[in-house]
């Protein structure tokens, strides 16, 4: 572009600065929910701020699950309206969509929220100078080990704030999956990426740990970001637009040069394709495919194990809603383009998250392998480029993030002195002490091997059985495969958890409050019945598996 | 009156299920309360009776569709009852009989603790026969052909504390299974053949399909009936059996369930009509069980095994009659009826006399019977002259009947069969002789048993004398009444079809030679038997002698070839999962767990190396998306 062309552009801009900047049109009703919920975020930092401390921590609970819970209402009214099937559209000048995916994930994202509320708020399994106190740091700014950290520790603080930023990551991921131009897909990235990166670094114990975890993460995520938004600069020079609909229509070939200025560029193939690959790419760290899953199992780790449940659960359910959109409205023209890659994606992502789970030592390492590994299995269902890949994969991530959830939360119960005992060799004979905790996480593992009878399994042969009919057959037959060797790790637990000796100096199992049960067993219940009576269920995601253009 | 049907079924269901799960609480009413369910049984089927007598031969059979059972696309399976004369038969047979040995059991079963149990059993055993002998297709038949099997696995294993019983019960449920997986087959392949297992559209479309496919369902179902009815070569379970309480064998092992394959073969008539090379192999099965029975018969000295034999030999008479197809069928199921009247009767004496003796079996350790057990010996007797055949009475018009069809059958075939027919006549005679005679007649040769108690003989109590006067009264009089005016022939005739058969020889020339031969075999046996007094050893005997009391070696038979060759093939397949299987999984693991290993050294925990693969992963993406373009 030279400077002739730039000097045009902004004359132009200025001229008629009215007809060219129309005032927006915002449609309240269908926006409800990401209003309600940054809405609630917003009060909630402002009772931060105002409200005594020892009130805070009960307000913060009930403003968030209240919020969520209102959200989800909305999201229910909306798909009940028949914004989901017939009444499906794009609202806030074309920056939002309302249709079948976005409901559905929107709705499985608000319920792993409330279910991850209860978690954060639990307060029954650990204690600090005789209070019974939460999984997260007492004051974020101390330094860890200082006396600062002693004496906040004594006062009993709590870090509240976990709460209002649980809500703003929420707010982001509901509209991660809806978004329908590219930067309100940025933004969106952005303002769910950055609170999470904040709670990763507020776990009470290990917090080395757990601040390293968060810089990488950030690091990391910063680094996605940035190749994404080149992404999208990219598609917006191929385009002229960063509209989804618009880019679809060009990538088409039904709309040729709107804008003369751009005519240099658009319709440049170069353009597309590395743009599409670099933002690609962004999303597919997101859901942590391979070779973008590296940070994976650090974070897991690191942090605090309430955050990593929700992460685990509601980030993987937003991102593979953006994927979803971004490969189905606007490059299905790309199809041939985009698959092989995404075949080769899918299949590092099946085999390296199964094969390096299998040596896997510590509990909350094995589950971030074992979400790779998952995130693979989806991708099959996502390469299947059919209504039937979008149905399935929608299930398959309810079905998943409920368990992924309650697996964690279980993960919080098993403690020994030094905080929660995830080795794996500390989880020995567990099922001998605590047969009850033991045989709910045995369910959880079942349902991650996708055994029938759980979710897992319904999910499994949605996703298979949808990528098979899209002619990916090969795909389905090394998925099966790693889930042979998936379904190894995860049978190894239950063996050490039942037929193992217990250790003498073993962790015990830590009764909690009716939170974190009800967590445990809305998560078992899920499991159970989206295993033994999956129809409805699947009938509700392929009613939901259109997407508006 | 067609909803009645079910009801059938539906009380003695109700029996076992009050029985078993009733508890100890019905200890001292469940006898009582089985044999009622079993009478209420038999007298709702007295008035379905009455009532289809009442209507016309074609208009006789009645249909009851209770619901749909597993409605998937085109494979529908009903829960559906046929009432026709031939099931009409059967269920009058199985619920009279079976009534009868319910009241006898309240007597044998007098002392035994487990009674209610036993009378729950009988029930189940009950109901599921009836549900074989009632359902509408064959898929419903499968149901209570397995319960019957159920049935008779619970009741030969009844007194499990034996070894001896609980080996036998399993011998017969793994014989069985051999069977059963036949008759399985038959139904699949009826499937896919018809497209439907219901009886009416099976049998009346035989004339649409291939004669090869037509025999290879015809095989399977002659497999099935082989199994349940011990024929040859499924024969083996039978005379292990008679470890059952005595009433078992009498009503399962004699006058029921073993009869089921014949009812199998007859009711599934059209198939094997149009099959004739499978209607060769039954009545190969039949002529050689018939003979194989009766040899073995000839050598036990255990009463029940001899009667066990003779058994076998007599339903080999039924399968072969039924083999011989429309000229057979009506005299197949004759016989079956008067056999289920006569060696009913049989076994009961036979519980009789052991109940006698201190549950002694060996009939060298009777003898001299006859004064201490009068009513026994007249019933038994009665019995006796009915299954030789001895003119006038039930075995004597119904053998008849299946000795002329063998020989109208035809050709060198005909002759062969009819020989066969009168050899087995004449064992027949010979082998139940010399029950009778070592039994009743000669000298005590009684023994103490184990315990050194002296048996006291005595006659049995009302509960048990009474049966066995009944079923003699079926011994003597049933055969008659069936062949007066035809009777039997005109009620089955429109079910299973039928044509007079013509015999080479005249029928009062085969009568003649039924007669002679029957008089040669009670001959032979009283100069062995009658004449001389019985050693109370066994004598080591012929060589014939010696297989047949080795039941013709069916055990060594099956343990070197079945046994042995089983074990052969497990050790060679364990082997081979050792080595190739264990091998392969064993490597893949080990390999998964090394490249595992690897693996996870990448995972260096720098951020700057997660980074790095971050940024080469991302240009592998843009490189192949670019690469997939210019190819």
């Amino acid at each position: 572009m030279n400077a002739n062309a730039v000097h045009t552009l902004w004359t132009s801009a200025a001229a008629d600065p009215i007809s060219k900047i129309p005032s927006p049109t915002i449609e309240y009703a269908q926006l409800a929910p990401v209003m309600i919920v940054i809405g609630a975020a917003v009060i909630g930092i402002v009772v931060e701020a105002f409200a005594p401390r020892r009130a805070r921590y009960h307000i913060q609970l009930w403003l968030t699950v209240v919020a969520l819970g209102a959200a989800f209402a909305s999201v229910v009214a909306l798909a009940v309206g028949g914004y989901a099937t017939t009444k499906q559209t794009s609202v806030a000048m074309g920056a939002l969509a309302v249709d079948g995916p976005a409901l559905f994930l929107q709705g499985v994202i608000l319920l792993s929220g409330v279910l991850a509320a209860f978690t954060f708020a639990e307060r029954r399994l650990d204690r600090a100078h005789g209070k019974r106190v939460d999984s997260f740091v007492a004051q974020a700014g101390a330094v860890p080990g200082s006396e600062a950290e002693q004496a906040a520790v004594k006062a009993g603080f709590a870090t509240t704030e976990v709460f209002p930023l649980m809500l703003f990551a929420v707010g982001g991921m509901i509209v991660f999956p809806a978004a329908n131009d590219l930067l309100t897909l940025f933004i969106a990235l952005e303002v769910f990426s950055l609170p999470l990166y904040l709670m990763c670094a507020l776990a009470r114990r290990r917090r080395l740990m757990s601040q390293e975890s968060a810089v990488k993460y950030f690091l990391l995520g910063a680094f996605s970001s940035a190749f994404l938004l080149f992404g999208i600069a990219l598609l917006y020079g191929y385009s002229g637009s960063v509209s989804y609909a618009v880019i679809a229509d060009v990538v088409d070939g039904t709309l040729i040069s709107n804008d003369p200025v751009l005519a240099q560029t658009m319709g440049n193939d170069a353009l597309l394709l590395i743009g599409m690959a670099l933002v690609l790419m962004g999303l597919l760290f997101k859901v942590g495919a391979v070779p973008f899953h590296m940070w994976t199992p650090d974070v897991y780790q690191g942090a605090p194990t309430p955050v990593t449940g929700f992460m685990a659960a509601a980030t993987k359910v937003a991102a593979f809603g953006a994927l979803l959109r971004l490969l189905y409205v606007v490059l299905p023209g790309m199809r041939w383009d985009w698959r092989p890659v995404m075949w080769g994606v899918a299949i590092a992502t099946m085999v390296v998250g199964a094969i390096v789970a299998v040596t896997q030592t510590d509990v909350k390492r094995l589950l971030a392998y074992s979400s790779v590994a998952h995130a693979g299995f989806i991708l099959a269902g996502v390469i299947a480029a059919t209504p039937a890949g979008v149905s399935s994969v929608l299930f398959y991530l309810a079905a998943y993030s409920f368990v992924t959830i309650g697996a964690f939360a279980v993960v919080t119960l098993v403690r020994d002195a030094g905080g929660e005992a995830t080795h794996l060799s500390k989880w020995a004979g567990l099922g001998r002490r605590s047969p009850l905790v033991a045989a709910v996480f045995a369910v959880f593992l079942l349902a991650f091997a996708g055994i029938p009878l759980t979710s897992g399994f319904s999910g499994k042969f949605a996703v298979f059985s949808a990528a098979a009919e899209g002619g990916a057959g090969a795909l389905v037959i090394i998925g099966v495969l790693s889930s042979a060797v998936a379904a190894f790790f995860y049978v190894r637990v239950i063996v050490l958890m039942f037929f193992s000796e217990p250790r003498a100096d073993g962790p015990t199992v830590t009764v909690p409050s009716p939170l974190t049960m009800s967590v445990i067993g809305v998560g078992v219940v899920v499991t159970v019945v989206l295993g033994v009576a999956p129809q409805y269920f699947l009938d509700l995601a392929g009613q939901a598996s259109v997407f508006v253009r | 009156m067609e909803n009645l049907i079910a009801l059938l079924v539906a009380a003695p269901l109700l029996g076992a299920a009050v029985l078993l799960l009733g508890g100890r609480r019905l200890d001292r009413a469940g006898h009582l309360l089985g044999t009622v369910m079993a009478a209420a049984s038999f007298g709702l089927a007295v008035v379905l009776f009455t009532d289809m007598l009442g209507r016309a031969g074609d208009d006789r059979s009645l249909h009851q569709h209770l619901f749909s059972w597993i409605p998937v696309g085109g494979f529908q399976a009903d829960v559906a009852f046929q009432l026709d004369q031939l099931s009409m038969t059967f269920v009058l047979l199985i619920t009279g009989v079976g009534t009868l040995i319910h009241v006898y059991s309240i007597g044998y079963m007098e002392h035994d603790e487990r009674r209610r149990r036993f009378f729950a059993y009988l029930n189940l055993f009950l109901a599921a026969m009836l549900l074989l002998v009632l359902a509408d297709n064959y898929l419903l038949l499968y149901v209570g052909w397995e319960g019957v099997g159920v049935a008779s696995y619970l009741l030969i294993g009844f007194w499990q504390h034996k070894p001896s019983a609980a080996t036998a019960a399993k011998k017969a449920f793994l014989v069985n299974r051999v069977g059963d997986v036949g008759l399985s087959i038959a139904i699949m392949l009826m499937f896919t053949t018809f497209g439907t297992f219901a009886f009416g559209p099976v049998l009346t479309s035989t004339g649409e399909t291939s004669e090869g496919k037509l025999t290879a369902i015809a095989l399977m179902l002659l497999l099935a009936a082989c199994g349940k009815s011990a024929q040859v070569p499924l024969q083996s379970w039978l005379g292990d059996a008679m470890e059952g309480p005595t009433p078992v064998s009498a009503l399962i092992h004699a006058a029921t369930m073993v009869t089921a394959g014949v009812y199998l073969i007859t009711r599934s008539g059209a198939i094997f009509n149009a099959a004739p090379d499978a209607q060769t192999v039954v009545v190969v099965v039949g002529a050689v069980t018939l003979l194989f029975g009766a040899i073995v018969g000839c050598a036990k000295d255990d009463i029940k095994k001899a009667l066990a034999g003779s058994t076998m030999s007599q339903i080999g008479y039924m399968v072969l009659a039924a083999g011989l197809g429309p000229i057979g069928y009506v005299f197949a199921i004759m016989h079956l009826v008067t056999h289920g009247f006569f060696k009913a009767g049989l076994f009961l004496g036979a519980g009789s006399v052991m109940h006698g003796m201190n549950d002694e079996v060996d009939m060298r350790k009777y003898g001299g019977l006859r004064k201490y057990m009068p009513v026994t010996f007249v019933t038994f007797g009665l019995g006796y002259l009915a299954i030789i055949g001895f003119p006038g009475l039930s075995g004597f018009w119904s053998k008849d009947k299946i000795i002329e069809a063998a020989f109208a059958k035809g050709g060198a075939e005909g002759w062969i069969l009819g020989a066969v027919t009168l050899l087995g006549a004449a064992l027949t005679a010979y082998y139940m002789t010399r029950v009778m005679l070592m039994t009743f007649f000669g000298e005590k040769r009684w023994q103490p048993d184990a315990e050194g108690n002296e048996p006291h003989p005595h006659e049995s109590p009302k509960s048990m004398t009474i049966p066995m006067i009944v079923l003699a009264f079926g011994s003597v009089f049933a055969g008659g009444l069936f062949s007066l005016g035809d009777s039997f022939i005109k009620w089955l005739e429109p079910v299973t079809a039928f044509e007079h058969g013509h015999s080479p020889l005249s029928a009062a020339v085969v009568t003649s030679a039924t007669v002679v031969v029957l008089l040669i075999g009670v001959g032979l046996a009283w100069l062995q038997y009658g004449r001389k007094p019985v050693p109370v050893v066994a004598p080591r005997g012929s060589l014939l002698t010696r297989a047949a009391r080795r039941d013709l070696g069916q055990d060594d038979f099956n343990h070197v070839v079945l046994v042995r060759g089983g074990e052969h093939l497990t050790r060679s397949l364990v082997y081979v999962d050792h080595t190739l299987v264990d091998g392969v999984v064993n490597g893949t693991a080990a390999s998964v767990g090394g490249l595992s290993g690897r693996l996870r050294k990448l995972q260096t925990g720098y951020a700057r190396t997660y980074a790095v693969s971050m940024f080469g992963g991302t240009a592998v993406l843009i490189a192949a998306t670019l690469l997939m373009r210019a190819v």
